[in-house]
């Protein structure tokens, strides 16, 4: 292994950071090119078939300007996996980001949408008290580095909902609340979208666990074959909904349902939704324990 | 644009607004303005005049990405749309005290905007949200910003051409897309949960 300093690593996290905010905000991934070009192979409503060749004709138009695919810039949320032998400490990997993400904001310029939360004040280029949202995870028997962007609209964000389903309501009690709350979001998260479930664990984590959830590439499975189950289930049901391309009536309402689950108390049942909007702005990087960056590598 | 879309130019009148009908498809020229929530928030709830005449205007749900080029002067960067509901309960007073004839946004309007828009000759233009990089093609110029210390949610005066395409999701005769859809999805959701 190259011995390199921890600055230098630092720098290459927070040179990951910078372009990776902005890569995720202009270039959506194919997954999601393929889902919604699908989307509009299916809809037979006018005014879906008229969003969702507008959402097309937009993806177009940020490639060839080389634009934000949306001017909503979000909250920067990054997942980081971390090796047990990477030679950078979360402490700094966590300032290299913060970094990352001032910088990406100052030299685009992207719109800042971080404030205080009871002033209201704008605090600066996206970053804050707080902010920007880290998920870690830590991997044993490995000195990598993965970091996932993923720029999270607030359209969206005002559309996630928590229940505390007792055990007696069952699956029967999760597939209710999803569908009444996709229902009731109506238009407003920008459907066709991906709708994240979070199930079991305890109230806070079952909305961490919907937020990982939307995270994931389209049309990725959990590998539990109980909760892939339910998520072929709630993709069907949710897309009989009606609710359409931007609420405004359709066949085509969600893209996708991903559900992350974790073991819960006997006397728990948590459901949280946590919705990304039809552009789910997503970017990968991986961080080399020399500091060699890769783009790209999904995980 | 289909061959069935409508053109209308802003500042636009009361006649033309009611010649509107819920799921009409239309495309706007002229002067459009940017409003968000702390502009609202500034005007009727802290009672502070506009600045600018909003008589027959064509209001967008907006807080645009701009790059300052001088004093009062910017250009776009990526200009779209925001979620229009949290706005609704202006849509009253934008119709009686300001005679605002159009507000474009994402998502819809709840229930409680369909009889001040059929009272006061208004309607509700639905955009596709997220579609900000056709968006920003869209408008031409920035031509006048107000409030700068609200930004990014200030008062922008845009001068658009082709703009949409843009669906009338509520129109000044009491029909609301959004309330069919909703009536016909929870409808549905009863017989879903039947099956469950």
């Amino acid at each position: 292994m190259t011995t390199i300093t921890t600055t230098d690593l630092a720098a290459a996290v927070e040179d990951a950071a910078a372009y990776l905010y902005v890569w995720a905000l202009k270039d959506i991934p194919q997954d999601l090119r393929d889902a919604l070009a699908d989307a509009a192979t299916k809809e037979t409503s006018v005014p879906g078939q008229r969003v969702l060749q507008t959402i097309l004709k937009n993806v177009q138009i940020a490639d060839n300007d080389k634009n934000l695919v949306c001017q909503d810039t979000g909250i920067a949320v990054y997942t980081c996996r971390v090796g047990e032998h990477f030679p950078l400490h979360p402490t700094r990997i966590y300032a290299a980001l913060k970094t990352g993400t001032e910088r990406a904001t100052i030299e685009h310029p992207l719109r800042s949408n971080a404030v205080h939360t009871i002033t209201r004040e704008n605090t600066g280029p996206n970053t804050g008290y707080r902010l920007p949202i880290v998920h870690w995870e830590f991997i044993p028997d490995w000195d990598g580095l993965d970091v996932k962007c993923v720029p999270k609209g607030s359209g969206s964000e005002n559309m996630s909902f928590l229940k505390m389903c007792i055990p007696a309501d069952g699956v029967k009690g999760i597939k209710q609340f999803v569908l009444e709350s996709i229902v009731g979001a109506g238009g407003k998260p920008c459907p066709p979208g991906i709708v994240g479930v979070g199930i079991g664990g305890s109230a806070d984590y079952a909305m961490y666990l919907a937020k990982e959830a939307i995270a994931r590439p389209i049309g990725t499975r959990n590998p539990d074959p109980h909760v892939a189950k339910l998520e072929d289930e709630l993709f069907e049901l949710l897309n009989e909904t009606g609710i359409g391309p931007m609420g405004l009536g359709g066949d085509v309402t969600v893209l996708q349902c991903h559900i992350e689950h974790a073991d819960t108390h006997m006397t728990l049942n948590p459901v949280a939704v946590n919705y990304q909007c039809w552009a789910a702005r997503r970017a990968t990087a991986h961080v080399a324990a020399d500091g060699e960056v890769e783009y790209d590598r999904e995980f | 644009m289909t061959e069935s879309s409508k053109r209308l130019t802003f500042p636009a009148s009361e006649d033309a607004i009611r010649e509107l009908r819920a799921g009409d498809e239309v495309l706007v020229d002229g002067h459009i303005i940017g409003i968000r929530d702390r502009t609202q928030i500034r005007i009727f709830d802290q009672g502070v005049e506009p600045p600018l005449d909003l008589n027959g205007a064509f209001l967008l749900h907006t807080a645009p990405g701009v790059r300052k080029v001088g004093e009062g002067r910017y250009e776009k960067v990526c200009i779209g749309t925001t979620t229009s509901a949290r706005m609704v309960r202006f849509t009253e007073p934008l119709g009686r005290d300001h005679g605002v004839r159009a507000i474009c946004g994402k998502g819809g309007l709840p229930d409680e905007a369909i009889e001040p828009m059929r009272k006061y000759g208004m309607v509700y233009f639905a955009i596709v949200g997220g579609a900000a990089a056709l968006e920003t093609t869209q408008i031409e110029e920035i031509e006048e910003v107000y409030w700068e210390e609200l930004m990014p949610e200030c008062l922008w005066k845009f001068r658009v051409k082709d703009f949409g395409p843009l669906t009338v999701g509520i129109d000044a005769h009491g029909n609301s897309l959004f309330h069919d859809v909703q009536t016909q999805a929870q409808e549905k959701l009863k017989e879903l949960f039947a099956r469950l």
